[in-house]
């Protein structure tokens, strides 16, 4: 799967999370902002990033907006940003 | 046993991590009218995840968009192989709806190897249009579980106004339970919307569409659910006399009696299995009393 361009998905509010992916260079980068980074940190990267590498991603900017989210919210949002992305861009 | 089905927009992740929680017999994910056009595909996306994730301790139906729009084969193909309970499709006219969402249900059962036929469908009849073929409908496929009514869009549809007393569904109301019980399948009813801290109103429309032969009525808060759960259960006294029945219709037949008398009644057919239903649904609630 291609990055085409930049997509989010999700919402800055609370149980949620709001995930915008970019197109990148090389891997798939990760950042996340959250309050329980140092807790949960890990786990919630990783959620993001095997999420991107089941759909075949192997270059992508993913960056993480925390509310609150559960990993099954942060492989949904990032699910949905990523096809977004993915998509031609409309004219 | 359907006493209620409580909705939660499938977009919003808080509501899916507590679904089940609430005390309701069903709850129904919505994708449809909850749910913003332009977020469409990230609640069917939200609540393929949270079902691979949740087991909801109740019926799981999720409600789809409806066939005038081009989201309803997006929806089917994501949640169907999530082994969804039930669909409930939106926006019914013709028993050929029915056909058209099942063949393609057919399609995606196949296709992933699920036994065809084992998701069932509850239709949203919220157009007068599906009201006129509520009995067809109710008929149009072996997966139909059940018709639930749909007031809002109905009356709309009807260019008409919903009244609190219900006199603008009234005849709704009949025709989709005279269907659904010649079908054998569920009746559901609409929401109370008129106020959802109005616990004494709930009640009183709660006790007339079971009074009219409803099996449930759907929620949109959950402090809906305890009042309609409570009025559509058995009471303990109903139970009790259910019970005295069930016990001498068996002894009865065991000295080969068509007809027996219990506590003064004399007991038939329709009568015991009256009885026997409200024994099983007694006991699926509280429990078997010895």
């Amino acid at each position: 799967m291609i990055i085409k361009h930049t997509a989010s998905a999700g919402t800055v509010t609370k149980n949620d999370c709001q995930v915008t992916v970019a197109p990148g260079t090389e891997g798939i980068e990760v950042e996340l902002q959250s309050i329980v980074k140092h807790q949960f940190g890990d786990q919630m990267i990783q959620a993001a990033r095997s999420m991107a590498e089941e759909m075949g991603v192997t270059a992508a900017k993913i960056k993480i907006e925390d509310k609150g989210s559960l990993d099954y919210v942060i492989r949904a949002r990032t699910e949905t940003a990523l096809l977004r992305a993915a998509k031609e861009a409309e004219a | 046993m359907r006493r209620t089905m409580l909705f939660m927009p499938g977009s919003k992740p808080g509501n899916l991590l507590n679904g089940d929680v609430y005390g309701a017999d069903s709850i129904i994910i919505d994708l449809e009218d909850a749910v913003a056009l332009a977020e469409k595909d990230s609640a069917r996306i939200l609540t393929k995840h949270a079902m691979r994730t949740f087991h909801y301790d109740c019926e799981l139906i999720v409600r789809i968009n409806s066939l005038t729009t081009p989201f309803w084969q997006d929806d089917l193909d994501m949640i169907i192989p999530e082994k969804p309970d039930v669909i409930m499709p939106t926006k019914v006219y013709t028993a050929e709806d029915i056909r058209t969402i099942d063949a393609y249900i057919t399609k995606i059962e196949e296709a992933h190897g699920m036994p065809v036929g084992g998701v069932k469908l509850i239709p949203l009849l919220e157009t007068a249009a599906s009201i006129e073929n509520a009995y067809e409908i109710a008929k149009a496929s072996p997966r139909m579980a059940g018709l639930y009514l749909g007031a809002a869009d109905l009356s709309l549809d009807m260019k008409g106004t919903r009244t609190r007393e219900g006199y603008d569904i009234a005849y709704a109301r009949s025709r989709l339970v005279i269907a659904a019980r010649t079908a054998g399948i569920d009746a559901l009813d609409t929401p109370f919307t008129w106020d959802i801290h109005d616990n004494d109103g709930l009640a009183a429309e709660t006790r007339m569409v079971k009074n009219m032969g409803f099996n449930g009525k759907a929620c949109i808060y959950p402090g809906q659910v305890e009042t309609v759960n409570e009025i559509f259960a058995p009471t303990k006294e109903r139970y009790e006399w259910a019970l005295a029945i069930v016990k001498g219709a068996a002894e009865a037949e065991a000295q080969g009696k068509g007809v027996v008398a219990v506590n003064g009644e004399l007991v038939d057919g329709p009568v015991i299995i009256t009885a026997k239903n409200t024994v099983a649904e007694y006991e699926r609630i509280h429990g078997v009393h010895c």
